[in-house]
């Protein structure tokens, strides 16, 4: 299998005033193509420091980070960027959608960036997107007529548009209530089964159990790192749950 | 990013808050339409200056006594007595570019008839004074040469003495008024001139031989002024100067020493009104200029507010591979879209204005396409540069702390 991501001995300082703050103190992991990973840990041990890393956007302290094989050591700031464009979709807590905007404008929003793609394929790339993600029906709402599950589809199918080699998410079920969240996790899944590397922080296990394979950290560390033996499937999981309100 | 990818961006977000939008180009939109409409105005009444002065008669030529005088308006009745009859003849047998000569002398009093009276000027010319001055006679005749050898108590009147004295819509020719008590006969009426540019009323006056106003009313025999034209708009200045050569010579004045008299040509009060009239545009233009500037300053402010309330906006564009250089445009444009289509507008509302008040008032207004091009480059250059702080301030963002910004 491919290696998409390569992190070798990898530390992240923060300095604030007289301070140094350590968020990575030498990590290294490796994630193949095809993986599903959940980066766990408690509260201020390095996710999102990790994940922002991972995603170009940040640059390490010390270490290595090879991503599909480019070393990202020296690369500029455009560089960085283009990188972000061509090979990385991103999935945010809170959505980040741009507000009176359609979905479909939204989901279309990478491809703006990306030149070599025309105003017609880029229309096409999104509703291939939003279909992907079964909000087809939803292009033309803007992100308030939508529910925050629909919205983080939006954000998803806008991760997916770039066709990126791994699509990283931060706690991308923080804002959403239990079956919402699983549905997302389904979605998720269901775009792993197809191949997608799916980089997933979260600090719930009960999230994790998603995945195919966890790392935990702790203190800038990582304290475990294994493949999961007992994968859940959401979809399963879904159709247990007790249903509410007539749901489906 | 391609420039119809980066003008679709700054479209989008523009849309995203119209009425913000709008609101900020308002001091964009006011400010242009100020500066179209006061250099109409300023523009207009330049011309209609010029107009008016040139109906009086664009080659004319005015000779009075005494030295240099203000602005080429004659300081008074001068009670110098240096120009006369032969003054006139020796200009008429010597100048060739000089067409038309009258002698002028002037006396205000008071005209009467039956129990009317009324406070007025008689001015006492030769017939070419008609010719020069670009008068012309609505009923009745000119004196005749006869007529001014003899002294003869005969006159033509204008409109306003006419209203003020006989009343609306009468013919008085042929009936005898008295001005300051010596009887005249009204042999002809002239046609209506209206205000002139300087706000004088050009109608109310009374026409008469030289030589009657002299021996009878005031009892003189020098002139006051001269009236003269140029044979032609071009040969003005050199009539002007032979005018001078001839009367230095006829007043045996010495080289180096000063004029007797002063010879103004239309065309020199021309320049003058106009200089004034192009400082009272400039005037205009600045106090227009000020008010876009600050139409300019307050795209600045709501681009900085907007830059700011983005912030998370300009985080996402970063992390999905916006760099600064596009981020930074996109603000830019934003700015300069703003700044220019508030510059349309203003520009149509600028010229809608300027027709409208030159149909209310009835003033000439003139638009430029140089202040309508000038005035669109300004606001495009309002753009970028009160959007180059704001765009900056975006594009030097962090992405993380965008993103994390509440
Ligand atoms: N920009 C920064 N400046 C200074 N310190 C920082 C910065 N970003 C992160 N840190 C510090 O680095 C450490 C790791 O932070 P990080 O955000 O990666 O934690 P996390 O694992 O994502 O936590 P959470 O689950 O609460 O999101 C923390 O101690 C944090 O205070
Ligand atoms: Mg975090």
């Amino acid at each position: 299998m491919k290696k998409i991501i390569e992190i070798k001995n990898l530390r992240k300082d923060f300095h604030v005033g007289e301070v140094t703050v350590h968020a990575l103190r030498g990590v290294s992991f490796e994630i193949e193509e095809g993986e599903f990973v959940a980066i766990m840990g408690s509260s201020g041990s390095g996710k999102s420091t990790m994940l922002n890393i991972i995603g170009c956007l940040d640059k390490p302290t010390a270490g290595e980070y090879l991503l599909d094989e480019i070393n990202m050591s020296n690369m500029t700031k455009n560089e960085l960027a283009l990188l972000r464009n061509r090979k990385l979709g991103f999935v945010f807590q809170s959505y980040n959608l741009l507000p009176r905007t359609t979905a479909l404008e939204n989901v279309e929003l990478p491809l703006l960036y990306n030149n070599t793609i025309k105003a017609k394929e880029r229309r096409q790339l999104a509703i291939n997107a939003l279909e992907s993600v079964g909000l087809a029906d939803r292009m033309h709402h803007m992100p308030n007529q939508l529910s925050g599950g629909q919205q983080q589809r939006v954000a998803i199918a806008r991760s997916l548009v770039n066709d990126p080699v791994v699509i990283l998410a931060d706690e991308a079920t923080g804002n959403l209530d239990t079956r919402t969240s699983y549905e997302i996790m389904a979605l998720f899944q269901e775009l792993n089964q197809k191949g997608k590397t799916i980089v997933f922080v979260t600090h719930e296990p009960d999230i994790a159990r998603f995945t195919s394979s966890s790392i935990i950290f702790k203190d800038g560390h990582i304290i475990h790192q294994a493949k999961s033996i007992d994968k859940l499937e959401a979809r399963q999981i879904l159709m247990e749950l007790p249903v509410e309100n007539g749901y489906e | 990013m391609n420039y119809s990818n980066l003008i679709k961006i700054a479209i989008n977000a523009l849309r995203r808050n119209k009425l913000r939008a709008f609101l900020t180009m308002l001091g964009i939109i006011i400010g242009v339409a100020s500066v179209i409409t006061m250099l109409a105005i300023g523009q207009g009444s330049k011309k209609s200056i010029q107009d008016q002065v040139s109906s009086m008669g664009s080659n004319m030529l005015f000779v009075m006594p005494g030295g240099q005088a203000m602005g080429g308006v004659q300081m008074g009745n001068s009670d110098s007595k240096s120009l006369t009859l032969e003054d006139i003849e020796a200009i008429r047998s010597q100048s060739t570019s000089v067409g038309k000569l009258s002698p002028v002398v002037r006396s205000s009093g008071q005209v009467i008839y039956g129990n009317k009276n009324a406070p007025t000027s008689i001015f006492g010319t030769n017939t070419d004074y008609l010719d020069i001055r670009k008068i012309t006679i609505k009923s009745g005749r000119m004196f005749t040469e006869a007529e001014i050898k003899s002294a003869a108590k005969v006159c033509l009147i204008g409109k306003t003495v006419i209203t003020n004295v006989f009343g609306e819509n009468v013919d008085p020719t042929g009936l005898e008024i008295r001005f300051n008590s010596i009887p005249i006969k009204i042999i002809g009426v002239l046609d209506e001139k209206g205000q002139s540019t300087f706000g004088q009323d050009q109608d109310d006056l009374i026409l008469a031989p030289f030589t009657t106003v002299q021996k009878r009313i005031l009892a003189i025999t020098n002139i006051q002024n001269i009236y003269a034209s140029a044979v032609s708009e071009d040969k003005s200045p050199l009539a002007k100067t032979e005018i001078e050569t001839i009367l230095r010579e006829k007043h045996k004045i010495k080289e180096g020493a000063d004029d007797d008299f002063t010879v103004r040509s239309q065309d020199e009060l021309i320049k003058t009104f106009s200089s004034i009239s192009d400082i009272l545009t400039v005037l205009l233009g600045i106090i227009a200029g000020i008010s876009l500037l600050i139409g300019g300053i307050g795209i600045m402010n709501i681009m900085y507010v907007s830059v700011t309330e983005r912030t998370r906006e300009i985080g996402l564009r970063m992390s999905i591979g916006g760099r600064g250089i596009d981020i930074l445009m996109q603000f830019l444009t934003e700015s300069i879209l703003l700044s220019v289509i508030g510059g349309i507008i203003g520009i149509l509302l600028g010229i809608g204005a300027a027709s409208g008040v030159g149909k209310m008032m009835t003033w000439p207004v003139i638009v430029m396409p140089q202040s309508v091009i000038l005035s669109f480059l300004v606001c495009t250059v309002i753009g970028v540069f009160f959007g180059w702080y704001p765009a900056r301030k975006a594009a030097n963002l962090d992405p993380i702390d965008a993103l994390r910004y509440e």
